[in-house]
């Protein structure tokens, strides 16, 4: 349930469908909603073998031997493949998409609990199961090293020897802004404010796990690969660099997908291990991940322990933000971001504020955990980013005893500002903060709640006004300066227009439950008059889409969605000389009204889209020089980022027996620009905010000082239900991108960014009585009466 | 997919059907009734048996609540779902639709049975805390159609474990009938059907002003779910009052035996214990006097 602030009109399916931009029910929704998705788990091919992997119990130990011999005469069991099989033809190691390299199945020493040790293909399911508790491998365990700070101590466990010359654990140094003059805002500084905050490790969980079925046919050389991929089209040309096999044989194929949140950006080593197997005997092979499976070997996301400072004068002017941080990247850095960016885009820590000077420290470590840390709905590291920020920015207004809103208020970047260059390089590309936070503050009736929140506190009772207020970048990204292993961020995008005017439209990325199929139907249809309905959109079959780079970040409406945009419009182009010749006229003779060309002046002598694309397809002559068909494919390479805004107010209720926290109420109000669908926006919102209820109160993927995996199943990892949340409150103000061809900024993770913070604000505003200034996530009962009691401590 | 080793499986036609099929299959063979303790215990490979002995057909003879003149009596299989909708419950113990309503979700309360979840004897189990504060009796049925009566004490046997044998099987539960009535439940949890981090269960027995009798059962606070005597004999006798239910909360966090956990610190259990306490004593009062 939702309340919606400025007031849609409801809409019925099939009469009031918008031909562009509107409320309208998603296209792919009857298939999901009748159990006709088809999940990679749903491909059955002839002959079909299953693939299960054997795991590591410790999280570090070095490998002293491993036989197979007794799995190998298990019932049903067609091939056992260890490390060393994969070594003798070189597929043992595979890059990362950090340019680091992650083991395939281990063969010196295995690093995480959960890490890939050997696998077996067999007639089912239930064969290779059983058989992988008869495989025997004996490990000489090592020291793990579990605790990041730890991680840099001279003495402790090396765990990358694999790498050549490596003495110590250290990944990457990175740094941005500039330290000398941010040093020189802090000693001239009223105040300065800092804290210690942990973003503990936290987990997508998406409903489908990973998984693939691979399909290797000898005679003619080419792999079919069923994936549960985010990004089809990156993964083909990456597994023609690891496997060398030629690109053109490769045909990655991402069917329905059951939620990715960056869960399904990078290569695993289970998608290399299924088509090892296929080539290995001949057959397709299934290969999918268990819960558990995916809890304790997939993409985790955010484990930094950051230090936030803030310098402001007096009166509440922010000059500087200055941070340190200690980023866990467990075993590999199997980190998805675009490779100059070994921090994601971090570097937006200087938040929605127009500050004087900025600085970021951050020291990266490898630790006995599994690898990855991807998007996770973060656009790259800005969850943490906005985390921090924000949470400072709330210890400041508590220092300076000002109210969370005016201090935010009194700070915004003005819009005239815009385009706004931070002190840390951002070019923010448009915004209007202020309208945005009234918005948020007027729904939420602020002064009425601090007013209540007044009358509450004397009489006991805990409630709790938390504020957020971001500013994301989102649409990786220009070429010039983004890529992953080499592949620049630009999108492909092919339309074409039937004989009857109906349409297909060919995107690279792939909808992991955005809805896309009407997103972007949608989009076409404003820019060229063809009703949604009439539009196919296809995606995740690389064999039949264009080149690009995928969905994760929010990219694909700035990216995607203006490629779709710009290549109606070529269409357009066209179908408008094709009418002139159809009209008699001049091409400047002629006026476009959504879906027809008429003769200015003349509004009766027209043809429409329609009639166009007969005309372009059917017998007859055409204007000179233009070909027959209709239609046009496009490469997008945007120019910047988006900067999509937000402000969100979180009202929280305690009960002071027990500490738990109720969410009483939370009010979203997003700035993605240019709206298309409001309803599928509204959607990702909820979903978002509903995740950033997770983290903030119950999510964390814990470890044991031996490094087992404590949140190895969804009864250890809590993830919220429709019970933990209350009915979203959502609202919007439109700032368009100024240089997006539709002007819109992508809104897929703005509420897990923004909701976090505004969640744990809350909690600490309710806190207040007790002198609590930070409490870190995840703020469950228990940790909250810690806090209560003057007793909070970081969950790691 | 997270798939179980290989298993038999054979469904029982009668009670003593399964127990004839239990003396002949041993320790190797478990009874299946709901399944959603078992079976992911088996799927995490955490168990493994290699029969399974499915008693669900058997709803008919095991599946019921019955009140009689001095006792509930409520068959085996009845599921958590027909505990929170029966109106002899409610009436006689509301107790039991406080704790079904924050035990798991729909999907699991309408598999879930009153047996299985004693018999599992997980000591975060809401249904043993329950039955331990109503002072419930077990009724074991083993071969040649034997029975005999354990009080909860000694039916939880240890963590996981009980006294039912091999060859046994939980047939009833019996719960003693005394006027002046009042019982509720509380329980703290991380998210709606996660299991406790801790709960309690009250009950108080009035005549006139005073308790006759008062028994309080906590589950996720130790080894067991306990019944705590001392909180009984403290209030025994006395006047309902809130320096009452703080010597009775005093008592519990006193009693119990938390271990520090995921779920929480074993202080901020013990904390629970005692807040927990209060509460449902506090409300088991006032239902005992509307
Ligand atoms: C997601 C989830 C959440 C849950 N949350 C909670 C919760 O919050 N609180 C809570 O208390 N429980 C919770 N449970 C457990 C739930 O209540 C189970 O249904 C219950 O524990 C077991 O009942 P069952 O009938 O399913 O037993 P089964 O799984 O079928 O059996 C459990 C054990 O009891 C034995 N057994 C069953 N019946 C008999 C009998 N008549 N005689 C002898 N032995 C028998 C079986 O052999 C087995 O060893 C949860 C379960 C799930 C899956």
């Amino acid at each position: 349930m939702t309340t919606v602030h400025e007031r849609v009109d409801t809409f019925h399916d099939n009469d009031q469908k918008p031909v562009g931009y509107g409320r309208m029910l998603r296209k792919e929704d009857p298939r999901f909603l009748r159990g006709r998705g088809r999940y990679v788990d749903d491909v059955q091919l002839p002959g079909m073998l299953h693939l299960a992997i054997l795991r590591s119990p410790v999280a570090h130990a070095r490998i002293v031997s491993i036989d197979t011999s007794a799995a190998e005469a298990s019932p049903g069991v067609k091939a056992v493949v260890t490390g060393a099989m994969l070594a003798q033809q070189n597929l043992a190691w595979m890059p990362t998409l950090s340019n680091d390299v992650q083991a395939v199945l281990a063969t010196d020493k295995v690093r995480f609990q959960g890490q890939e040790v050997a696998f077996v293909v067999a007639e089912d399911r239930y064969a290779a199961r059983d058989a992988l508790e008869l495989i025997d491998v004996e490990y000489d365990v090592l020291d793990p090293v579990i605790d990041a700070r730890r991680a840099l101590e001279s003495d402790a466990p090396l765990i990358r020897d694999d790498l050549d010359g490596k003495t110590n654990n250290h990944c990457f140094d990175w740094e941005t802004g500039d330290e000398a003059a941010t040093e020189a805002v802090f000693a001239r500084a009223d105040v300065v404010v800092s804290q210690d905050l942990v973003y503990p490790r936290v987990h997508p969980a998406p409903m489908e796990t990973c998984g693939a079925v691979a399909d290797y046919d000898a005679v003619d050389g080419k792999l079919r690969l069923w994936s549960t991929t985010q990004a089809p089209h990156a993964h083909r040309t990456l597994y023609a660099i690891v496997a060398g096999l030629p690109e053109h044989k490769i045909q990655v194929i991402s069917p329905d997908i059951g939620g990715g949140f960056g869960n399904k950006v990078p290569i695993y080593p289970g998608y290399v291990c299924a088509i090892v197997a296929s080539i290995v005997t001949g057959k397709p092979v299934k290969w999918m991940e268990d819960r558990s499976e995916n809890l304790i070997s997939t993409g985790f996301a955010r484990d930094y322990i950051m230090r936030g400072e803030i310098a402001a004068t007096r009166d509440g002017r922010i000059l500087g933000i200055r941070t340190n941080v200690l980023a866990d990247h467990g075993a590999f850095n199997g980190t998805a971001a675009p490779v100059k960016y070994p921090a994601g885009f971090f570097g937006v820590f200087t938040g929605s504020y127009d500050i004087e000077a900025a600085y970021c420290k951050m020291t990266a470590v490898y630790t006995n955990k599994a690898p990855g840390g991807v998007a996770y709905a973060c656009s790259f590291r800005i969850t943490e980013a906005v985390y921090l920020v924000e949470r400072i920015v709330d210890c400041l207004a508590d220092e300076l005893g000002m109210d969370p809103a005016e201090l935010r208020l009194k700070n915004f970047i003005q819009p005239e500002q815009f385009p706004y260059t931070t002190k840390t390089g951002w070019v923010y590309d448009s915004g209007n903060y202020e309208p945005t936070m009234r918005l948020a503050m007027e729904m939420a009736g602020y002064d009425e709640l601090r007013r209540e929140q007044a009358e509450k506190r004397a009489r006991g009772e805990l409630m709790g006004i938390g504020i957020a207020f971001f500013t994301e970048a989102v649409g990786a990204g220009p070429r010039k300066d983004m890529d992953i292993l080499g592949l620049g961020m630009a999108d492909g995008c092919e339309l074409r227009v039937h004989p009857t005017g109906k349409a297909v439209v060919r995107l690279s990325v792939q909808s992991q439950g955005q809805g896309h199929e009407t997103t972007f139907a949608q989009i076409v249809a404003e820019e060229i008059g063809i009703p949604p309905a009439d539009i196919e959109v296809l995606h995740g079959d690389t064999d039949n889409t264009p080149f690009g780079l995928g969905t994760y970040g929010s990219r694909s409406t700035p990216v995607s969605g203006a490629a779709a945009a710009l290549v109606a419009r070529k269409v357009r182009d066209k179908a408008r000389i094709i009418a002139s010749g159809m009209l008699e006229v001049s091409v400047a003779d002629l006026e476009w009204e959504r879906g027809a060309f008429h003769v200015a002046g003349d509004p009766g002598r027209s043809v429409t889209i329609q009639d166009i694309a007969l005309r372009a397809h059917g017998a007859g002559d055409l204007p000179e020089g233009i070909e027959g068909g209709l239609e046009a494919q496009i490469c997008y390479n945007p120019s910047n980022l988006t900067y999509p805004h937000g402000a969100y107010i979180c009202v929280v209720d305690i009960d002071p027996g027990t500490a738990q926290v109720t969410v009483r109420r939370f009010i979203a109000v997003d700035d993605c620009g240019t709206r298309i669908n409001p309803m599928i926006i509204e959607g990702q919102v909820h979903g978002g905010l509903t995740d950033g209820v997770g983290m903030a109160l119950m999510e964390m993927i814990a470890f044991d000082e031996d490094g087992n995996c404590l949140g190895a199943s969804l009864m250890d990892y809590l993830i919220p239900t429709s019970l933990e949340v209350p009915d979203w409150e959502t609202g919007f103000t439109v700032t368009p991108s100024p240089h997006h061809p539709i002007g819109a900024k992508g809104v897929g993770e703005s509420a897990t960014v923004g909701s976090p913070p505004a969640i744990v604000n809350a909690v600490i505003d309710a806190l207040k009585p007790f002198g609590v200034r930070h409490a870190d996530m995840p703020l469950t009962p228990s940790r909250v009466w810690d806090a209560m009691r003057g007793q909070a401590r970081p969950p790691i | 997919m997270q798939v179980p080793a290989p298993f038999e499986y054979e469904r029982a036609t009668s009670v003593d059907h399964a127990i004839s099929l239990l003396e002949r299959l041993g320790g190797t063979a478990r009874l299946i009734a709901g399944g959603h303790s078992l079976l992911p215990m088996m799927k995490l490979r955490l168990a493994n048996f290699d029969y399974l002995i499915d008693i669900n057909d058997l709803h008919g003879e095991l599946g019921y609540v019955e009140a009689g003149p001095d006792e509930v009596r409520i068959g085996a299989l009845t599921r958590h779902r027909e505990l929170l909708e029966s109106p002899v419950l409610a009436a006689a113990f509301p107790i039991f639709a406080d704790a079904e309503r924050v035990i798991a979700d729909p999907v699991v309360r309408n598999r879930g049975t009153l047996g299985g979840s004693l018999c599992q004897a997980d000591p975060s189990e809401d249904l043993s805390a329950v039955c331990t504060t109503l002072d419930a009796r077990c009724v074991i049925r083993g071969p040649g159609g034997a029975e005999r009566v354990v009080s909860m004490e000694d039916f939880h046997v240890g963590p996981y474990e009980t006294a039912v044998a091999d060859d046994e099987i939980l047939v009833e539960i019996r719960l003693p009938v005394r006027p002046g009535c009042g019982s509720a439940y509380a329980k703290v949890e991380r998210r709606a059907g996660d299991w406790a981090v801790v709960s309690a269960g009250a009950a108080v027995w009035l005549d006139g002003g005073a308790i006759v009798d008062a028994r309080v059962g906590l589950a996720a606070v130790g080894p067991n779910t306990t019944g705590i005597p001392a909180i009984s004999a403290a209030l025994r006798g006395q006047e309902p009052s809130e320096s009452l239910y703080e010597q009775a909360g005093a008592i519990a966090a006193d009693s119990c035996d938390p271990v520090t956990d995921q779920r929480g610190s074993a202080d901020y259990k013990r904390h629970l214990a005692a807040e927990l306490t209060r509460r449902t004593l506090r409300r088991a009062v006032e239902r005992a006097r509307s």
